[in-house]
């Protein structure tokens, strides 16, 4: 049995000025492999102007069973929104 | 987990659904909604690869650079779109040399109309209207699916599915206004794909077993009776645009029902073609496991020349 090529993460930035955005993922035997089959796999109708490739192992993700305590803490601080704050009508452009 | 929890979260996990969120891979799912998920995917990145057999056989027959230039970026787009479903069907936890395994054993199925013949230039034409544009009404309301990777990879595949059924109508419409035995050409393709099209669309709804539950996961949002519906009194008025007779004595507009009445769909041979019986099963497969089984040499040999730059890479570093 030979040995698989290993599964890639693939970000594409498709304009200047935009972040890079998760497209999908790919086999390739290596990065530069990855990068070469991204393009012709992810952009073949101008969807990019710069491509990233992560091997999928490298990626660490949070645990959606674990949203409560990761994320929930926020939800209780109003404080840090500026709709908090009171202020009189006179005072404008703040 | 009790029997009682899994309920609690199977109803909590319908709830989602049913308010439209979506599923993300690491979210608990039940194990039907995986196993499900895993076949439908499947039988659909299945389809786009196996898909490119037919129309391969064209390319190089093609009978000007145009044609051939767009039959080649569509063949490569059904590659690309093997490709998103198979990456989105992988982050369900099932591996690509499985997915494999299970197309090339005959486990996994893929749509039986890619057991038909490509035998005339006409049925590049066909193809691209018909199957492609079944394949479209099938495809346009998966973008709202509730699987998160399925909805976005259905996204870009229904983005780039418009132009096949485009060029694919454009073959149809220049041959059917063409010299007599280009239009012949032309009606012989349609005669020989209305019927395996309208049979793309699924068994009827009585016979569907998969319906019901896949309309609770919007993995379906129409039943397969309706979606028929909607590709026939849409493709009736093309064909008559360019002059071709669809093949069906019986079809006719019904006035009352502002639809088309149809003829009776030959189910036997749906179930022949879908049971490994089709004119093309085998040589299909034969053509897929080959085209596997001949590429190993250059996949290991890329693999190891990974390998051997990684590792030239570590010694320079030490």
């Amino acid at each position: 049995m030979s040995k698989n090529w290993p599964l890639w993460e693939i970000f594409v930035r498709s304009k200047n000025g935009l972040e890079h955005r998760h497209f999908g993922s790919l086999h390739a035997a290596d990065a530069e492999m990855a990068l070469e089959n991204a393009r012709d796999v992810y952009t073949r109708r101008n969807e990019g102007v710069s491509i990233w490739v992560v091997e999928s192992v490298n990626i660490t993700a949070s645990n959606p069973e674990h949203n409560g305590e990761m994320f929930e803490p926020a939800q209780d601080k109003v404080y840090r929104h500026p709709t908090f704050y009171d202020l009189p009508d006179e005072v404008k452009h703040m | 987990m009790s029997e009682e929890q899994i309920k609690n979260l199977e109803e909590q996990f319908e709830a989602r659904i049913a308010r439209d969120e979506k599923i993300e891979p690491k979210d608990w799912m039940p194990e039907k909604y995986r196993k499900t998920h895993i076949r439908q995917m499947s039988q659909h990145a299945h389809s786009e690869i196996v898909g490119m057999l037919p129309e391969g056989n064209w390319i190089t027959r093609a009978p000007s650079l145009r044609r051939k230039v767009a039959l080649l970026a569509k063949v490569q787009d059904e590659a690309g779109h093997g490709l998103y479903l198979y990456s989105a069907c992988e982050t369900l936890g099932v591996s690509r040399d499985e997915l494999y395994e299970q197309l090339h054993s005959g486990k996994a199925k893929y749509s039986s109309i890619f057991n038909y013949p490509t035998i005339t230039w006409a049925d590049m034409g066909a193809v691209g209207w018909l199957v492609d544009g079944a394949a479209i009404i099938n495809q346009v309301p998966l973008c709202n699916t509730s699987y998160g990777p399925y909805a976005r990879a259905m996204v870009r595949v229904c983005k780039e599915e418009s132009f096949h059924q485009r060029q694919g109508f454009e073959i149809m419409m220049k041959l059917a206004n063409g010299a007599p035995e280009q239009k012949e050409l032309a009606q012989d393709a349609l005669n020989r794909w209305w019927w395996p099209s309208l049979m793309m669309l699924g068994p009827t709804d009585a016979e569907s077993i998969h319906t019901e539950q896949s309309m609770k996961w919007k993995l379906k949002r129409k039943s397969n009776d309706d979606l028929r519906q909607q590709f026939i009194d849409q493709t009736v008025p093309q064909a008559e645009l360019i002059g071709l007779t669809i093949p069906d004595p019986d079809l006719k507009w019904n006035e009352e029902r502002q639809s088309y009445d149809f003829g009776e769909i030959n189910w036997d041979e749906f179930w022949q073609v879908v049971k490994g019986h089709g004119p093309c099963n085998k040589e299909r497969m034969k053509a897929r496991v080959g085209a596997w089984e001949e590429g190993e040499w250059v996949r290991d040999a890329a693999m190891a020349y990974a390998e051997k730059k990684q590792a030239r890479k570590q010694k320079q570093a030490i």
